[in-house]
């Protein structure tokens, strides 16, 4: 019961006139963001956070997830009509979106990913509703031990689960992890890795200095030089009579793909390094093997449509989870957001559930609000839409560098970052060229100043002695989990080359 | 890539042991009841990066990773080209930051990128090269109160104007 006073609270505060506008406009922002090819949620939520230091945390906070709602509706827009994914999240969307669309039934197919969307947010924000209050009082009692394996478990799921080459994926981690560093050591209150002797990394490096050269510079390089082929355009015909058919089409064809991506979305989203597009894509799967007709998968089947665009909506909001309840963000946008809430002088953490309860469950309430708002903004401009994907890359490109440049200005009003915004987005095309995550980087940067003194308080704790990560009673299992993690692919290429020997023996 | 593959993972490498170096300027061992050094954690995360940049150079060799199999070039003569124009106008860009003012430079980036490489017509690339940046002026100087780049000092006669719009 007192969840639900708190939340109707949240709602309201919610609805407030400027929360509800910027819920709004995000959502919309988040739509197009989402629609673009080459630009999903953690680009939006990168390049736009230096300006939301005009309104209060707690509305920024709004803006920003609101955005990050909207791309995931977004993303099934281009998927659907241009056959390009939106953003990574989309990828799986294409898939049935694509065909759906060349058989003449894109509409059928926007109007089944709108639905899906919708339940899939709304099946994720209960039950966020339900578990971070319990999940925070737990990491209440959490000590620097505790914090720091958490730490550990979020970079070995990276490892573990992440999917990319695993030698680029440390390099990764560790290059974050090491330029978090850089600046002053807080213990002792040395100047530390002061690189080429420039004053300019006194300061040290913010965590937008890189994210905003990654997203904004790096990616949108990389999109460029990559998107040199001509698109077409599906253009849906959108008619209200036409909606309604499609929605009955979409809720008895694609139920069951709903189901799945809910539930399976919002487990996965939760996970670090895992977020919506492995869960949109595992939710794909999975839709096709109990499916009993799965030979239609890839053909155009609402179920196809239904799964990864319910997923990615779900693992937005269970990204949610771990960034307010432990301070460990669920996804790279989430990792923007915990930064931004650093920047706005609020520490992550359980405590906010104690400390700061009207930001939390107003945030928790514009969740509701920003699905409903995306659900009805995404259904009746979706033709607006899809008329603005038709704007050149080469406006909207020149705009997001113009916007990137200036508001990373803004973050920290030295040009020496603004420099070295430009030099991690030219690292960023060429490490992406090699395939190296850069995620990974990202995440490191913003949890770095986390992860640091939690070590180094620990082991200050037990005199220099590591035991203490596996001997107490919480830190203990999650530090065994994260060695699990870290050591899994290396158990699975022993097991290969196992099985390689066999039948030459 | 197959050169591109090793020549990064050196790079890396490389700088993996700058920052060890550099790292080890203060202590990176454990201090009786100080607990670990501050050279600690950057010189040990340094270390294992050093020591990742070897197992990809291992898989370089044994030609495990994808961009290590690949003839293929790491960017073609249009790859290049793009790179060299975009990413060279974003590097003159920052620099004419500090000579015509952060707007200046918006202006002249946005003229640039929309007339040369996106061949938009000239009233659409200067409607936009002049609106954009005066929309960035009255957001961030206007209702963000921050204060921008403004340049060398001829610049000043325009800003003054602007400035007598917001004060």
């Amino acid at each position: 019961m007192e969840i639900l006073a708190l939340l109707g609270d949240g709602m309201l505060l919610a609805l407030q006139p400027l929360n509800l506008a910027l819920i709004l406009i995000g959502v919309t922002v988040g739509l197009f963001i989402g629609a673009m090819p080459g630009l999903g949620s953690v680009n939006g939520v990168a390049i736009l956070l230096p300006i939301t230091f005009l309104v209060p945390p707690g509305s920024a906070i709004i803006f920003l997830a609101a955005i990050y709602y909207g791309a995931m509706y977004g993303g099934a827009i281009s998927s659907v009509t241009l056959g390009i994914p939106g953003a990574s999240t989309a990828v799986a969307t294409t898939f049935d979106g694509r065909p759906l669309a060349l058989q003449g039934k894109a509409s059928l197919a926007l109007v089944t990913a709108a639905l899906a969307s919708f339940v899939g947010g709304t099946v994720a924000n209960v039950f966020f509703t339900l578990f971070a209050p319990a999940l925070a009082s737990v990491a209440l009692s959490f000590g620097p031990p505790e914090i720091f394996a958490l730490m550990l478990l979020a970079f070995a799921t990276f490892v573990g689960l992440g999917g990319d080459d695993i030698p680029k994926t440390v390099v990764s981690i560790c290059l974050g992890l090491v330029l978090a560093s850089v600046g002053f050591d807080e213990i002792s209150g040395e100047p530390r890795l002061i690189l080429f002797e420039m004053q300019g990394f006194l300061q040290g490096i913010g965590f937008l200095v890189l994210a905003i050269g990654v997203y904004g510079i790096g990616e949108m390089l990389w999109t460029i030089e990559q998107s040199r082929g001509e698109v077409t355009t599906t253009t849906p015909r959108m008619t209200a009579r036409g909606m309604l058919d499609d929605t009955k089409e979409a809720v008895r064809r694609g139920w069951k793909g709903t189901w799945i991506g809910s539930l399976l979305g919002f487990f996965v989203g939760v996970l670090p390094a895992a977020g919506a597009t492995p869960g949109s894509l595992m939710s794909y799967g999975v839709a096709k093997m109990v499916s009993r007709t799965p030979e239609e998968f890839g053909k155009g089947t609402p179920d196809g449509v239904a799964a990864p665009e319910a997923a990615n909506n779900s693992a937005s909001t269970g990204a949610m989870l771990p960034m307010l309840t432990l301070g460990i963000p669920g996804s790279p946008t989430t990792a923007i957001l915990l930064g931004g809430m650093v920047i706005w002088g609020l520490v992550p953490g359980p405590r906010l559930f104690v400390d700061e309860t009207e930001f939390v469950w107003g945030l928790i309430g514009s969740f509701y609000i920003s699905n409903v708002a995306a659900l009805v903004i995404n259904l009746a401009f979706i033709p607006l839409f899809v008329w603005m994907l038709r704007m050149p890359f080469t406006i909207l490109a020149p705009m997001i560098f113009v916007l990137s440049i200036a508001g990373g200005y803004a973050a920290t009003r030295d040009m020496h970052d603004v420099w070295l915004m430009v030099i991690f987005g030219l690292g960023a095309f060429f490490l992406r060229k090699f395939d190296y995550p850069l995620a990974p980087a990202v995440l490191a940067i913003v949890l770095g100043p986390i992860a640091e003194p939690t070590l180094r308080q620990s082991l200050l704790l037990s005199s220099g002695d590591p035991s203490i990560f596996f001997t107490r009673p919480i830190a203990g299992p999650i530090t065994v989990i994260a060695l699990i993690l870290i050591f899994l692919p290396a158990f699975k290429l022993l097991r290969r080359r196992r099985a390689a020997r066999r039948p030459a023996a | 890539m197959r050169n591109g593959e090793i020549v990064t993972a050196g790079v890396l490498a490389l700088f993996s042991l700058y920052l060890m170096w550099k790292s080890a300027e203060l202590p990176v061992g454990y201090m009786a009841g100080q607990g670990p050094g501050g050279g600690f954690w950057p010189f040990w995360l340094s270390a294992v990066m050093l020591l990742a940049c070897g197992m990809i150079a291992l898989n370089w060799w044994r030609g495990t990773s994808p961009p290590s199999q690949s003839d293929e070039p790491l960017l073609d003569a249009y790859g290049w080209r793009t790179l060299a124009l975009v990413g060279g106008g974003i590097v003159v860009f920052v620099g004419l930051i500090n000579v015509v003012s952060m707007y200046g430079a918006i202006a002249v980036f946005l003229l640039y990128y929309m007339r040369f490489l996106g061949r938009h017509s000239w009233t659409l690339t200067v409607s936009v090269a002049l609106i954009v940046p005066l929309a960035f002026f009255f957001f961030f100087e206007g209702a963000m109160r921050i204060t921008m780049p403004s340049g060398m000092s001829f610049t000043d006669p325009v800003f003054d104007v602007l400035y007598d719009i917001i004060y």
